[in-house]
């Protein structure tokens, strides 16, 4: 693990970067907030500036920031034990990212598996309901909200129809795309490995077309659930549930697609080679991510 | 390519490359770093320990003397919030920066921009938690804890605000956290293995991890707080299928785990201080780690003991109350381990060493206490009342707190090269010891007698207790004010301090020059088991 021959871990002396992007961060943060109330007391033109500054002002630093880390990279200035650095620092942001899908996941099977059925008069806090709202039927998705005046009726929801009309089932092919993006990635990165230049940008591309495929149905499928079934953010907590862990699984994958275009770029400008290609390997380790937890979603968010 | 690398390395051998402001905003050094978590976090604590006394001011007498109820709710709720994350956890961290690469042999934290973006995210983040309470319609009120519906359907509009500063402060632990496992695992010396390392790095390894995996979750339950105040979803509403008791078990999935993330690298400090002024190696240095990892763990799964009366399963209520218990197992292996430490030990006591003891009897008391509180039948009668305050006050104040301010006067000759003054140091223990007991040790009757937290006013039976209360409240925090006066004392005209500065004291911290130079450890020194404290 430590290095045994000499070479100097390198530590700039000093850096602009992470002051900028803390600055930046705190401005779209607090524009966000400012937006989001402007919103909410019903102001005609919330204040939109402010988070739009900040964004700008972190994207720009990040930009110069990896920017320079890959100069550094390319001096030379990054011995073995500091690229090992990066991937345990990109490894264990991974699991940070798992955590957050899980806290959504949690809330997706306690609502279903508990809150449901005491609501629905049933188990240990079955008075809940009994008293609540005795009408509620508790069936998942939910087709009535216990009470329909504050959070109006879903109108239909995404479960799947049989098997044998799976062909016309959204959910399915989003599986099928993400699935096989996650292959041609791999093929990427063998041909990296195998120093497969042409193959490299052959596969990368087709990975990004096909993440790009990806969030542009998933729009699509949004746009269906709010235009034609009546199924929304506001309807319930099915609703809720699905929306946002689609909602940020589609983010992720939106980052996890720009990420793979940078390398995409990066592989055209002649980065990495068959020994160094860290930048591309943790590209490849996020997308793989979002795919796992797509499969996850598939399964409890749509299956189950 | 080799000019810049010479470069770089000629400069290794000087301060820094920038002066005045430009030094502490753009720094990369993990002693810089460290010096400005410790003097954030040391800010921090100074505005909790004022809102702390306004508090303590209202409840000195029963009535209502001079704050109103709802700003009185704001007072706790801002108390506990910069407390935990502007004033126990920053102060880890900035121990943590200091000491962990100078103590593993590293030459600095392994991402050393990275570690600065997670220190500058901190100051924006608490601006704006201080800056709701000049808001319309007052700052946050619902409580550290923020349950679910006060904190969304029945919050004022500042909440928003509160949500993203808890979103970036949670983002600057995970980048802290994955700084110090990269640190930790890929760049200690060669020869110390894990085994070797000393025993606060491997409480703050531990800790890291579990930052890890509660602050996203953190994130995930205000995320959707913020859905459920502005973008009509029902996660916390039955009337939508959701639960506002489903926001207090993720809540808790994050705040036990949080809990130790605060007691977990005390336990670390302890284990370093004790042995030096014991002289002797620390007793059962494996059980210590084993017993770490213990505790790590279970604290997952006991989540649920902060909630016994919302009327969970009964069979949930056995689980968490059981599981709970059982954490005192390895608690009580760590606390026996300290006084076989103590056992036959030349021991002295100076300062550091006098706020270690206190940590482990006081934080003993506070144990004894979660021990109580962990049965649930009896709990029914303890639940929000005093004397949940006073259990988790003495396992943060003379816990958490004593075990930083111990690693202060043990660590500050290291830092600035000059000692504190003994006397000073023992006054303000004495101070504080005195202090802390008469806030806290009160409460417990106050609490079993049946009067509630989180109320500005009181049955008259509570005002005897109350006002002994208030009255160490205010010894506590004037000997706060007091431990400054030594500090910056010590700084400026200090004694000069040996590199070892205590005789008793085994690392590689203890082998560098007193003060540490801005640069250590260049080139990986040389471990060898004579400076294996532990």
């Amino acid at each position: 693990m430590t290095m045994k021959e000499h070479s100097h871990y390198y530590v700039p002396e000093s850096s602009w970067y992470p002051a900028w992007a803390a600055l930046g961060i705190a401005t779209m943060v607090y524009g966000l907030a400012v937006w989001l109330n402007d919103s909410k007391s019903g102001s005609e033109n919330p204040t939109v500036f402010l988070f739009f500054t900040g964004f700008a002002l972190l994207s720009a630093v990040l930009f110069a920031w990896y920017g320079k880390v890959i100069e550094e990279n390319h001096q030379g200035l990054a011995n073995a034990q500091l690229k090992q650095s990066y991937v345990w620092g990109m490894a264990w942001f991974i699991f940070s990212e798992i955590m957050f899908f899980a806290a959504f996941f949690g809330a997706l099977l306690y609502s279903r598996n508990f809150v449901m059925a005491w609501l629905g008069g049933e188990g240990g806090k079955a008075l809940t309901g009994d008293y609540l709202w005795p009408a509620f039927q508790a069936v998942w998705p939910i087709v009535e909200n216990p009470d329909p005046l504050v959070f109006p009726n879903p109108g239909e929801s995404m479960a799947p129809p049989p098997l044998s009309q799976w062909g016309s089932y959204l959910p399915f092919w989003n599986t099928v795309i993400l699935l096989t993006s996650s292959v041609t990635v791999h093929m990427a990165h063998t041909a990296l490995k195998n120093g497969f230049r042409d193959k490299l940008k052959l596969w990368l591309s087709i990975t990004v077309i096909l993440g790009v495929i990806f969030i542009f149905l998933q729009i699509e499928e949004y746009v269906h659930a709010y235009q034609e079934l009546g199924l929304t953010l506001g309807t319930g907590i099915y609703g809720s549930t699905f929306f946002l862990l689609t909602g940020f699984h589609g983010f992720h994958v939106t980052l996890g697609t720009f990420i793979l275009f940078v390398q995409l770029i990066r592989s055209f400008k002649g980065h990495f080679n068959r020994e160094d290609q860290f930048g591309f390997e943790a590209a490849s380790w996020y997308w793989h991510f979002v795919d796992v937890v797509w499969v996850f979603l598939f399964f409890f968010v749509y299956l189950y | 390519m080799n000019a810049v690398l010479e470069s770089s390395h000629d400069a290794h051998h000087h301060g820094p490359v920038n002066t005045g402001l430009k030094r502490w905003l753009f720094t990369t050094n993990h002693k810089d770093i460290g010096t400005l978590y410790l003097w954030f976090s040391f800010s921090m604590f100074l505005i909790g320990g004022v809102l702390a006394l306004i508090i303590r001011t209202e409840l000195f007498q029963p009535g209502l003397q001079f704050i109103e109820p709802e700003f009185f709710n704001q007072m706790t709720t801002n108390h506990g919030l910069i407390m935990v994350f502007g004033a126990i956890m920053p102060a880890f961290v900035g121990l943590a920066n200091w000491m962990v690469p100078l103590m593993v042999g590293a030459p600095d934290m392994a991402l050393p921009r990275m570690n600065n973006l997670s220190f500058w995210i901190l100051p924006f983040a608490f601006t704006m938690i201080i800056s709701t309470l000049f808001m319309p319609g007052g700052g946050p009120n619902f409580g550290w804890t923020f349950y679910a519906p006060l904190s969304t359907t029945y919050a004022p509009d500042s909440v928003t605000f509160f949500i993203f500063a808890v979103h970036i402060m949670g983002a600057s632990s995970i980048m802290g956290s994955i700084n110090i496992i990269a640190t930790i695992l890929n760049m200690r010396a060669p020869g110390m293995t894990l085994m070797k390392m000393p025993l606060f790095v491997w409480t703050w390894l531990i800790t890291a991890y579990l930052l890890l995996a509660v602050m996203p979750v953190l994130a995930g339950v205000v995320t959707m707080m913020l859905f459920d105040i502005h973008f009509g979803t029902s996660f916390f509403n039955a009337a939508g299928g959701g639960d506002p008791v489903m926001f207090q078990h993720i809540f808790w999935f994050f705040g036990h785990p949080e809990v130790y993330i605060m007691i977990l690298p005390a336990f670390g400090v302890v284990s370093q201080i004790i042995p030096t002024f014991a002289r002797k190696r620390l007793f059962g240095y494996d059980s210590m780690v084993y017993a770490t990892s213990s505790i790590a763990f279970l604290s997952f799964i006991v989540w649920a003991h902060h909630m016994f009366t919302v009327g969970m399963p009964l069979a949930g209520q056995l689980f968490f109350m059981y599981a709970t218990m059982i954490i005192a197992v390895p608690t009580g292996v760590k606390v026996f381990n300290w006084v076989s430490t103590m056992w036959q030990g030349s021991m002295t006591f100076e300062t550091p060493m006098l706020f270690s003891i206190a940590f482990v009897i006081l934080f003993t008391i506070g144990g004894f206490s979660g021990l109580m509180l962990a049965i649930t039948p009896a709990d029914y009668q303890y639940h929000d009342t005093y004397f949940v305050v006073a259990h988790f006050h003495y396992v943060l104040v003379p816990g958490a707190l004593f075990s930083i301010i111990a690693a202060v006067y043990y660590w500050l000759p290291k830092w600035c090269g000059r000692m504190y003054d003994e006397s000073l140091g023992k006054i303000h223990f004495w101070l504080s010891f005195i202090g802390v007991n008469v806030t806290f040790f009160p409460q417990h009757f106050s609490g079993l007698a049946g009067m509630p937290r989180r109320v500005p006013d009181y049955a008259m039976q509570f005002a005897d207790f109350n006002m002994i209360s208030s009255v160490g409240a205010f010894l506590f925090g004037f000997s706060q004010v007091f431990f400054l006066y030594v500090i910056i004392k010590a700084i400026k005209s200090g004694q000069p301090a040996s590199d070892r500065v205590w005789e008793g004291a085994h690392g590689l911290e203890w082998t560098i020059a007193s003060p540490a130079p801005y640069h250590t450890f260049t080139e990986p020194p040389v471990f060898d088991d004579s400076e294996v404290h532990s």
